[in-house]
């Protein structure tokens, strides 16, 4: 397993803790966008809650302040979202890319005194017997709680949106509000419930990195353009939460990569490393865009390992997504 | 028109100013900062003497030039963030050019090819966004704010590898270029009348070309209805390329000016944020040409005016970002409650 200071396991463990606040951010943009409301806030959301997460928690003590504080922080930004594009029909994409850029301001306005300060760190915790086993036990069983919990909410995100009445109830809003209407349910009300549920999940991302992945806080945060990433993920997932948060550890993967890249070819600059995930997103954005023209399926029909190639990145978004309910 | 509707603007303007005074004095009291002294600063560092004020321009003409293409492309029904990645393409092309002329008995005349290559800088980078959305299907937000990290990446790595400056590559950036190479700029006033002048000309252009011209009508039209401008007979995807053209190249010239007229080299920041800023200039402009430069005024006054923050009362320049954030969010919500409270009315 071993090559170059290259281990297997390190670099899949490595995977999965770091892509925990993507995985959060993830799954809590996706809820929102299935109900049909896109939160363009998600940058400076997880920026601001990051900052009160760290602060708070630094102050109390209190890990488990900072994370609620967070989930706070997160579903108030995304109640303003909700406020001003579902109750006052303003542009979903307006309110949420003004909300983004102010919220990162506040958060390094108002946590600048705090900035390199000393702050708690959720430290590893080991799952008992399950963290003994051989392979998985380090990849799966050997992080800390936020941790867990990410992978927890991945289940519990599939189980609710496809299992349960509420979650089909959810989905029948992002598709036709009007049919919603029709059966008595309430879009608008199903709207605001979850903007502001999945801005909470993206507030407890902004927790996991300040006081758990990218520990501490300073200016430029390290976790500043993964909102984002975030956005871009929830696309390439197809609206559908596993499949986003398999593109989370994608994008985690990719980032560990870049780091054994840059040891393995040095003469190429550290800054390409840094910044070739992100055009690989747009490109395999692209990719399961383009599998869903016409020619794609035409060619797909001809060859049937193109076919399920096409089925597994075929997307289709919420129709109702990012447009407000006509009360006329 | 007439006198009920210009008093329901001013209204408009009072009431989200007031929210705007309210919510940033609450943030100073939550930073335990005192909010008179601290809008005193604000006013008093931009406006407060002629180099101040000619700082404040410096921030304004960039800043302008981004808003008006950035009117190009909203026209167009396209959320241009690329800009950001456009300004700095704009800095970068200027600067490959300047480094290929060099201080020339000609400076004149690199300094003149300097910008253009800029625009053209911007345009590109701009038309790579254009193609992502109109070959690709990529929304054209995901494949600007991509472009805007690749660009961050090419500044940081020209910066510390191919052009670092003799000796050791720094954040401070690459070698200042000969003092023939910059915008003439009139030392006494510490401003560039050539530089002012490209600014108000972009303006006027702006505005001629989409009041006035073919160029403007396809623009609303494919902005206004993707699907009735097909029956027209129009191309929406060539419209969209041809929006983000002049979008890009406008963009490309404010990094141009970035390069030439401001730092007189490349820095990790040259785009200063303006692009990103440029679009909440533009959206508080309510996609006005002539509310734009107004608007970039005002913004640069804050800019400018939250410099000496930290000096002054150790608090965080980034004040004005909030500041700038809140209004364009309070401009936006009391428009829309107003213009509801009037349409139920009747």
């Amino acid at each position: 397993m071993m090559m170059d200071g290259f281990d297997m396991l390190l670099v899949a463990s490595a995977v999965i803790a770091g892509a925990t606040p993507l995985v959060m951010a993830t799954l809590g943009e996706t809820l929102t966008e299935r109900a049909g409301v896109v939160n363009l806030s998600l940058d400076g959301t997880i920026v601001l809650s990051a900052m009160a997460a760290f602060v708070v928690a630094s102050l109390s003590g209190s890990l488990l302040a900072g994370f609620a504080v967070s989930a706070a922080v997160g579903a108030c930004v995304a109640a303003l979202v909700a406020l001003f594009s579902v109750r006052l029909g303003m542009s979903q994409v307006a309110v949420g890319f003004v909300l983004t850029l102010m919220t990162r301001d506040l958060a390094y306005f108002l946590g600048s005194q705090y900035a390199r300060t000393e702050g708690p760190i959720s430290g590893s915790a080991p799952v008992p017997v399950l963290s003994g086993m051989p392979v998985l036990g380090q990849v799966l069983f050997n992080h800390s709680v936020p941790v867990y919990l990410s992978m927890i909410m991945v289940a519990f995100a599939w189980w609710y949106l496809y299992r349960t009445s509420w979650g089909l109830r959810l989905r029948c809003v992002g598709e036709n509000m009007e049919a919603a209407y029709a059966r008595g349910i309430d879009p608008d009300l199903v709207r605001v419930v979850y903007t502001v549920a999945g801005g909470a999940l993206v507030g407890l991302s902004g927790a996991a990195f300040s006081l758990c992945t990218k520990p501490g806080w300073g200016q430029p945060q390290g976790c500043e353009g993964s909102g984002w990433i975030a956005l871009a993920l929830v696309i390439f997932g197809a609206w559908h939460p596993v499949r986003a948060a398999l593109g989370a550890y994608l994008f985690a993967f990719l980032q560990v990569m870049s780091i054994h890249f840059q040891s393995w070819f040095p003469d190429v600059p550290a800054q390409v490393f840094q910044v070739a995930p992100f055009p690989l997103m747009i490109f395999l954005l692209a990719v399961s865009t383009l599998v869903h023209s016409e020619e794609a399926k035409m060619l797909a029909e001809r060859h049937p390992l193109l076919r399920i190639l096409t089925r597994g990145l075929a997307q289709a978004p919420p129709l109702s997504l990012g447009k407000a309910r006509s009360r006329d | 028109m007439g006198l009920k509707t210009a008093l329901a603007g001013v209204a408009e303007i009072a009431a989200s100013v007031l929210v705007v005074v309210a919510f940033t004095t609450l943030v100073l009291l939550v930073a335990g900062a005192p909010p008179l002294d601290t809008f005193a600063v604000l006013v008093k560092g931009s406006l407060g003497s002629w180099s101040k004020l000619s700082h404040v321009i410096k921030v304004w003409i960039p800043l302008t030039l981004a808003s008006c293409g950035l009117l190009f492309t909203f026209k167009a029904g396209l959320w241009n963030i690329g800009v950001e990645g456009q300004v700095m393409m704009g800095a970068v092309a200027t600067t490959l050019a300047m480094r290929m002329g060099g201080p020339s008995p000609l400076a004149g005349m690199v300094t003149a090819l300097a910008l253009v290559a800029g625009m053209a800088g911007g345009a590109l980078w701009a038309l790579c966004a254009g193609f992502l959305k109109t070959k690709a299907g990529v929304h054209e937000i995901f494949a600007g704010l991509g472009l805007n990290f690749v660009s961050q990446g090419l500044v940081l790595w020209l910066i510390f590898g191919p052009w670092k400056q003799p000796g050791i590559a720094s954040m401070s950036g690459t070698e200042t270029f000969d003092e023939r190479l910059w915008i003439p700029s009139i030392e006494a006033l510490n401003l560039s009348p050539a530089a002012l002048g490209m600014a108000v000309a972009a303006v006027i252009v702006t505005a001629y070309l989409l009041s006035s011209t073919r160029l403007g009508l396809y623009l609303r039209a494919v902005g206004g209805n993707e699907k009735a401008a097909v029956l027209f007979g129009l191309k929406p995807h060539a419209v969209m390329t041809a929006a983000m053209l002049c979008a890009g190249g406008l963009a490309g010239l404010a990094g141009a000016f970035q390069v030439s007229g401001v730092y007189h080299r490349l820095i990790p920041a040259i785009s200063s944020g303006y692009g990103y800023l440029a679009l909440l200039v533009v959206l508080l402009a309510y996609y006005n040409v002539w509310a734009a430069p107004v608007v970039a005024f005002f913004f640069a006054c804050l800019n400018t005016g939250a410099i000496q923050l930290p000096m002054l009362l150790s608090l965080d320049s980034s004040l004005s970002g909030v500041i700038q954030g809140s209004m364009v969010i309070a401009a936006l919500a009391v428009h829309s409650v107003s213009t509801r409270s009037r349409r139920s009315r009747g």
